[in-house]
């Protein structure tokens, strides 16, 4: 049964919710509303004039082939991080949570990526495979392959997806591990004792109780590959070679930042806030309806 | 990343001295860090040491994009600084905002401080000027592209490094050589829309743009898909898919591997000096850059790449008169001449040029006459004037990844530049609408 508490009046309620929607407006609402007031106009970048537009400037956007072009290169880029972060960071939590001695350290470990910004993971992992310098392209060169993300487009798109994904894995493992952690043991025993070897169990009872935290985390992680990743591929590929890293948030920081046109950008941004608002719904409306709280 | 800004922010904040009341305080946001950061702040000092009655306080605001932002984001709040750094590709942006900006031969005829508009170079100052021929910005640093030879990866080449490499058909021909010797990089460049567009068709005399390359109106196209820029381009593509010419990035990657010697050519601005002449291990060379024998009228004089002071509105008339001082004290004869010596940016005045000639100095260091050479032989025409075209930032980015279709072997190198061409007039067309 469920049970509810109750408040007696409205003001202390308001009282309590008050902060979160205060910030929710100030933060949240308020540069929205003015994203989308600003898309109707092109102004000069010194806000001495603009000029209304109307829909001109989604208008601008959807007869550009490359901006369409963006969408097709973020949905590649959101699954790819997204599964790069999501299937390492549950196997390393599935190993080390089956050690009894020492995952204390394993796990402390495996957290830190995840204190590296983003923009300096980029430099890293940009290091790493520097086609004069880099260590891994140098390794490669001498298997015979030649390594070169500066002309070719899907090997870019490979290395910003591992250097996004990278300190996402600490991130998704501590989720991982804790839910692990929360399997009852007695379950899983008695499948052991039913004869359900490991993997057996891991697929049919382990996988479906992690199931909460996996959608949450594919919410989180699908967010943040949309959004937060723009340091990495503004240090390591800045979009190109070509357009083939060019996903729909650099965009909006490159025309808004770079290029001063800020009527596109913040049209290019309320497109954006449509596209991932429909996406958390999508989410939430099918995958949902499979995950067992 | 947001909190180590704010916290740069604060600290940035609370370190900018606190200067003499008495004195008129002048902010001046720039762009350059390292060895060019120390010579701007020494002249700042020297400025600063000259006279009691102003005082400037320079700050460093990030790379070129970076301070162009901060001081359009600052003139927005109100806190715009008196001078402000602008590269050149932010030229248009910076003319089509009137109200922000106060242009410099205004500035200097308020202030009555010493200004010989005629004093400076015009290929130089022509960037900056009206096409009325008034100043509107002060030219700071400017460079403009040149040729750098590896002898020594020539010599290991079995080509001599003595070899002529004026024209684009030689150097195609030593390019031949060099990889039949077994050079793994013949060629790189850095900046490849500045130089093998921008600079290639004010060197041969065809126009990168209509209207003057901008100059004479915003309502202007891209013409870089002419013939003779599509043929450059064919070329360099065909020598790309050889192994040629190497392409390491849109920025200046490719110096990295010239100074380390691992290239036996390099197109790369004159400014790059500094940078090679402390780091190379082997035996280099300044050579013009080359030009196809027959194509335009080739050679006409190569263009700048570099920044400018901008003056912006809205501060006092007392301080403006400070800004006039620091500006002329800028263009003197020895600080422009110290400049030029110690940076490779080339002199801004034809007197620092003569100067720093009496002083020897070409002859002590052969090759840094080069670039002062290219660009000032020839009286400069409307295709060679330079380029004012608006979001160009922006049209680089689209040229850059064109060019990366051209050299990958995805695209042809008219395909490419009708491609630049179409996305590039697009933007044109909203800066003018944004500029109406």
């Amino acid at each position: 049964m469920e049970k509810r508490v109750t408040f007696r009046g409205w003001l202390l309620p308001l009282l309590l919710i008050a902060p979160q929607v205060v910030i929710s407006l100030v933060f949240f609402f308020y540069p929205a509303g003015q994203a989308i007031w600003q898309s109707l106009f092109i102004p000069d970048p010194f806000g001495l004039s603009s000029q209304y537009v109307g829909i001109g400037n989604f208008e601008y956007l959807f007869g550009d082939r490359f901006y369409l072009a963006a969408f097709g290169t973020t949905a590649v880029f959101s699954i790819l991080v997204t599964l790069c972060s999501m299937i390492p960071a549950l196997f390393l939590a599935v190993v080390a949570d089956r050690l009894i001695k020492g995952s204390g350290v394993y796990r402390t470990l495996l957290i830190w990526p995840y204190a590296v910004a983003p923009a300096v993971a980029g430099v890293l992992w940009l290091f790493m495979f520097n086609t004069r310098v880099g260590v891994i392209s140098w390794y490669l060169g001498t298997l015979g392959y030649d390594w070169n993300h500066v002309l070719n487009g899907g090997e870019a798109m490979g290395l910003v997806v591992v250097a996004s994904a990278w300190g996402r894995i600490s991130y998704n493992f501590l989720f991982f591990f804790a839910a692990l952690q929360a399997v009852p043991r007695s379950v899983i025993e008695a499948a052991a004792i039913d004869g359900a070897r490991f993997w057996r169990r891991f697929w049919t009872m382990v996988l479906p109780l992690l199931s909460p935290t996996t959608f949450f985390l594919l919410v989180v992680n699908i967010v943040y590959s949309f959004f937060e990743t723009f340091g990495v591929i503004h240090t390591i590929t800045a979009g190109g070679p070509q357009q083939s890293t060019t996903i729909l948030v650099y965009k909006v920081f490159s025309d808004g930042f770079v290029g001063q046109d800020l009527g596109s950008s913040s049209a290019q941004s309320v497109v954006l806030l449509f596209v991932v608002g429909a996406l958390t719904i999508i989410q939430f409306k099918f995958i949902e309806k499979r995950v067992h709280y | 990343m947001k909190k180590s800004l704010i916290g740069a922010l604060a600290v940035s904040t609370m370190m900018t001295p606190i200067a003499a009341f008495a004195q008129t305080e002048v902010q001046f946001w720039h762009a350059f860090t390292g060895r060019l950061g120390e010579l701007v702040k020494q002249q700042v000092a020297d400025f600063n040491a000259s006279q009691g009655d102003y005082t400037i306080v320079e700050s460093h605001k990030g790379n070129y994009s970076e301070t162009l932002n901060s001081g359009i984001a600052a003139f927005r709040a109100g806190e715009q600084p008196h001078i402000l750094m602008v590269f050149e590709v932010g030229t248009a942006t910076m003319m089509a905002a009137p109200g922000a900006t106060r242009p410099v031969y205004e500035v200097m005829a308020q202030s009555g401080a010493k200004f010989d508009p005629d004093a400076y170079i015009g290929a130089v100052k022509g960037y900056y000027t009206t096409t009325d021929g008034d100043m509107l910005s002060l030219p700071f640093n400017s460079s403009t592209p040149v040729l750098w030879v590896n002898r020594d990866a020539m010599e290991a080449a079995g080509v001599d490094p003595d070899t002529d490499l004026s024209t684009w058909q030689n150097v195609g021909a030593t390019l031949d050589a060099l990889k039949a010797g077994g050079e793994e990089c013949p060629l790189v460049t850095a900046w490849q829309s500045w130089i093998h567009l921008e600079n290639f068709s004010a060197y041969h005399d065809v126009p990168f743009a209509s209207k003057d390359n901008g100059f004479a109106g915003t309502d202007t196209e891209l013409m870089l898909n002419g013939a003779a820029q599509v043929a450059h381009l064919t070329a360099m593509g065909e020598w790309a898919a050889d192994g040629k010419f190497i392409y390491t990035g849109r920025r200046n990657e490719g110096g990295a591997n010239f100074r380390a010697g691992d290239c036996a050519l390099f197109t790369e601005s004159s400014a790059g000096y500094a940078g090679i002449s402390s780091e190379a291990e082997f035996k280099f060379d300044v050579r013009p850059l080359p030009y196809w024998e027959g194509v335009g009228n080739s050679p006409q004089n190569t263009i700048i790449g570099g920044a400018s002071l901008w003056v912006m509105e809205g501060h006092e008339d007392a301080e403006y008169k400070g800004v006039g001082e620091f500006l002329s004290f800028l263009s003197s004869s020895d600080v422009q001449a110290a400049w030029h010596q110690n940076t490779g940016y080339l002199p801004i005045t034809a007197e620092a040029g003569e100067a720093t000639k009496m002083a020897g100095f070409y002859e002590q260091n052969p090759g840094t006459d080069i670039a002062v050479i290219q660009m000032t032989a020839k009286e400069p025409t409307a295709n060679s004037k330079g380029l004012r075209l608006g979001s160009f930032d922006q049209i680089r980015g689209i040229i850059d990844e064109e060019l990366e279709g051209i050299w990958s072997g995805d695209k042809t190198a008219q395909e490419a530049m009708d491609s630049a061409k179409e996305r590039g007039d697009a933007l044109l067309r909203r800066f003018e609408a944004a500029n109406r």
